[in-house]
């Protein structure tokens, strides 16, 4: 049995150990917001939080969860449901076209403004270059990464966490 | 219920089927008023107002809209959305046409029946300079329903969903169901329905100062008779249309709660890992699954035939248990070639094709008297490569077939024609196929084909379980069914003032449009172009602009090569060519104002123009790109694009965004190659994808230069920018690209 904590909620998986937590948590949970791309971390739609740090959940064993946090695009939104600021420029800036790969690049934005708050567009790039998006909308992404961190928390603080 | 399965009761949400959504749906929650009357007898969409209301507080008025006691105003959207934002232009279009409050209109997707088969792409295709329709009476408009029911179109693709369903579709509905309304409110009122006016969902009198809204007479308006031709706003009333409105679809794209086909979830449903055979045509002669068979969870190994699956409690055992299984394949002709066999055979089929040769698209003047001419001579010959798809979300379908019925869970750019492939694979009649189509991760033609459909049926069909089929992306990059590799050859003439006056291209025959190849726009007084087949073992799919992907780039960078041989400047030279069009002038001319063409650039710099209408919209393109380091980085590209009317100015700027991302990763990178007749790449790390790193800036101006004559927007974008790349890349180097992907050549 391996003992996870995901948005907050204890929950307990009996699966193999080498799993990776991507297919646990999509499948065993009933989770699906977080996606499957391409199996080998090469592009991001996967991305989940463990212990707060951005992973590829496709190439992550559920060994390697055990005992900690897990957040997913279903977690970071406030409980009374406010979306999260990066949810609400990503809406303002209307990023998604086909939205497959979106749950992974906010995951990875989210990781990116609580390390760092004022980032730098060479910043972004590098936060953000595992993330692929086939719709190609980059440059809505730096620009929502830039509002959300002009709405001015200094610290980003994970809802869930 | 969850929130993703309601039309009315969850704004901004797509709505689902209640009777056909994904399991775990409940009833669609509605206000406590009940209205519901079935539209009269005989009008032929009687049959569907059961699947269209709940019964109970909402009133059909046709097929497109309905309305409800909220005074919510919905749309039938019969396309699907895969991120083009269809779904929010083509209820601008209603919703305008209607005077709806755009704050009450929600959204429906149309279920896979044949009443919602695009009648419009087939008046289109068969019929294009038809004024606007009167599509609800089956008298005028049954002959060519009929024949788009026998082609199997609920199509989304070709950039047909705004300028035709839009245009011909939507925006009549909106204006006849505004007919209707008013019509029932003069009779109610008694007074003269010229008197009526609407806004905002409101019906108002004026004089007598009554004002009710929609709702009020929804009841009422579906008594009175359809109208053969409602009025349509001319384009200075337009008060929906032609505004950047929010996508309806993003809000659930950020939460997690978008559902897509792979994320279907089905009671006791078990999970599929396949592998084809490598060579497509082979057949699958043997396996080892020795240690499959003793694998955790799972349940079924399957040899199918054409491909080999695994059964299991969960997608990665099936995937683990697959990979130890050891296939042995038949022999076919395919086998032994490489990429190279295959551009050799272009070559023979051309050199035999010589000057006189292969099938000719279209021709003018005398192309060998004015070549034998021509005061300069140019000839060129340019290759482009098969290219993946590498849809962000791998193919994928869950199916069921038991009790002699199916139920199919996907994202289908042309639903009915999934619906009658999973009919046939599980040996069904079409009723009773059930077809439940869900968000599309990525489409860009890839999802226009039914072969992951069929290959779940099977398995579903074999097994008696729901089965959920996911393709590994190693699965999905080998076993895509490609954009055409090609060769095309021009030979060009020049007159003594440097006027391009003979222009002769010969190609391998590619797909689709037919126009791809032509060039009716550019004034040149003799021309002919023609195609040759080359037979080919690899599947052909509709890639994002389809022929124009190829000829954009042929075309262009053909131009360019006549323009620096004439010692012209691309733009000017272009500018000749499109002489006496205006329309197409303007384009050209606003993207090189946008980019300062002309001005000076730092050394091993480069601009570069390109111009190529498709599907109806003329874009025009200038790229400009930085030679200094060890690989071309593109920094800007202007976007000029005239599609006649925007709907929605920031969707339809997404949409060239996003198609010069797709073309430019094509354009640097894109190359599918073969081995002994297998392809070679795999995955991202060998079929590389442009990354937020390498984005350029771009900048678009849209110009609404046509409001009756509409062209697509998914598609024209991407043409043009592999020619502007490589013009830019000639520009700051003065090497000429002639064969793509651009990674192939040396710039060191």
């Amino acid at each position: 049995m391996i003992q996870l904590n995901v948005n907050g909620q204890s929950k307990a998986v009996d699966v193999d150990p080498a799993t990776p937590i991507l297919w646990v948590v999509r499948e065993n949970l009933e989770m699906t917001g977080t996606k499957f791309g391409c199996g080998i971390a090469q592009c991001g739609a996967c991305t989940v939080h463990l212990d707060g740090k951005p992973i590829r959940s496709c190439s992550t064993p559920i060994s390697a969860a055990d005992g900690k946090n897990i957040t997913t695009i279903e977690g970071i939104a406030s409980e009374d449901g406010t979306l999260h600021r990066v949810q609400q420029a990503w809406i303002e800036a209307q990023v998604p076209q086909c939205g497959y790969c979106q749950s992974g690049q906010i995951m990875s934005a989210t990781a990116l403004l609580k390390e760092n708050p004022n980032p730098t567009d060479a910043q972004i790039d590098a936060a953000m270059a595992g993330n692929v998006c086939r719709c190609g909308m980059y440059g809505r992404i730096r620009q929502a990464i830039k509002a959300a961190a002009g709405i001015g928390q200094p610290a980003e603080q994970e809802t869930v966490a | 219920m969850s929130k993703s399965e309601t039309a009315t009761d969850s704004p901004g949400k797509k709505g689902k089927w209640t009777r056909r959504a994904f399991i775990g749906a409940g009833v669609v929650a509605g206000s406590a008023l009940v209205v519901g009357v079935a539209v009269r007898q005989g009008n032929p969409i009687d049959r569907l107002s059961p699947l269209l209301t709940d019964g109970k507080n909402e009133q059909l008025l046709n097929a497109w809209v309905k309305v409800d006691t909220d005074n919510i105003v919905t749309a039938v959207i019969p396309h699907v959305e895969m991120g083009q934002g269809v779904y929010t232009a083509l209820a601008q279009m209603l919703a305008d046409e209607m005077d709806a409050d755009w704050s009450k209109v929600r959204i429906l997707e149309a279920p896979a029946d044949m009443q919602y088969v695009s009648d419009s792409i087939a008046r289109d295709f068969l019929a294009p300079n038809l004024e606007v329709p009167a599509i609800f009476e089956p008298t005028v408009s049954g002959g060519i329903l009929e024949l788009a029911q026998a082609m199997g179109l609920q199509f989304t693709g070709g950039s047909y969903s705004v300028r035709a369903t839009g245009q011909r579709a939507m925006r009549t509905a909106g204006a006849a169901a505004r007919e209707m309304l008013v019509a029932a409110a003069a009779s109610e009122w008694q007074v003269p329905a010229s008197e009526i006016t609407t806004a905002d969902s409101m019906i108002i009198h004026a004089k007598s100062g009554k004002s009710e809204p929609f709702a009020k007479f929804a009841l009422a308006a579906a008594e009175q008779s359809l109208p053969a031709k409602p009025t349509l706003k001319s384009p200075d009333k337009y008060k929906i249309m032609g505004q950047p409105k929010a996508r309806h679809d993003i809000p659930e794209k950020v939460d997690g709660t978008a559902i897509f086909g792979i994320d279907a979830k089905v009671p006791g449903m078990k999970y599929a890992a396949v592998k084809a055979a490598p060579v497509i045509g082979a057949t699958v002669t043997s396996i080892d699954a020795t240690t499959a068979r003793t694998m955790p969870g799972v349940l079924q190994i399957l040899n199918m035939g054409d491909f080999v699956a695994v059964v299991a409690d969960g997608y990665w055992q099936a995937q683990q248990a697959l990979n130890s299984i050891d296939a042995q394949y038949s022999k076919t002709e395919g086998d032994g070639l490489d990429l190279d066999a295959i551009f050799a055979r272009y070559a023979t089929s051309l050199d035999e094709a010589g000057e006189d040769g292969g099938d000719m698209e279209t021709e003018a003047g005398d192309v060998g008297k004015a070549f034998a001419g021509a005061a300069t001579k140019v000839e060129a010959e340019y290759k482009v490569p098969f290219l993946a798809h590498a849809t962000m979300e791998p193919m994928n379908c869950t199916a069921w077939v038991r009790d002699g019925k199916c139920d199919v869970w996907s994202g289908h750019q042309a639903p009915v024609n999934a619906r009658q492939a999973a009919a046939d694979a599980a040996g069904l009649p079409f009723e009773d196929v059930t077809y439940h189509n869900a968000y599309l991760g990525g489409g860009f033609g890839r999802r226009s084909d039914s072969d992951a459909v069929i290959m779940a049926t099977r398995i579903a069909k074999a097994t008696g379980y729901p089965v959920k089929m996911i393709w590994s992306r190693e699965e999905d990059t080998a076993q895509d069914h490609y954009r055409p590799s090609a060769t095309s050859r021009f030979r060009g003439g020049l007159d003594k003032d440097g006027k391009l006056v003979s222009w002769d291209n010969i190609h391998t025959h590619l797909f689709d449009p037919k126009d791809a190849p032509t060039i009716p726009y550019y004034n040149i007084a003799s021309h002919k172009i023609r195609k040759v087949d080359v037979p080919m073992h690899l599947r052909f799919g509709p890639w994002r602009s389809v022929d124009h992907s190829q000829h954009g780039f042929f075309i262009e960078s053909f131009v360019d090569e006549m323009a620096d041989a004439a010692g012209k400047d691309g733009y000017a030279f272009r500018r000749e060519l499109l002489a006496g069009s205006p329309r197409h002038l303007k384009v050209l001319d606003t993207a090189a104002k946008m980019s300062g063409w002309g001005s000076a650039l730092p050394e091993k710099h480069g601009r570069g123009i390109a111009f190529v209408p498709s599907f109806g919209s003329i874009v025009a393109q200038v790229a400009e790109v930085d030679m200094t380091g060890a690989k071309p980085k593109v920094t800007k590209v202007y976007v000029a694009a005239d599609p006649g009317f925007v709907v929605n100015p920031d969707g339809f700027t997404a949409q060239m965004e996003s198609a010069i991302v797709y073309g430019l990763t094509a354009a640097l990178y894109g190359e599918i190659t073969l081995k002994d007749g297998a392809v070679q790449q795999s995955n991202f790390h060998d079929y590389p994808m442009l990354r937020i790193d390498e984005m350029p800036a771009v900048e678009v101006a849209l110009i609404n230069g046509d409001h009756k004559h509409l062209g697509g927007g998914g598609e024209p974008g991407l043409p043009p920018i592999a020619p502007a790349v490589t013009n830019a890349i000639f520009a700051a180097t003065g090497k000429r690209i002639r064969e793509l992907p651009v990674a192939k050549h040396d710039f060191a």
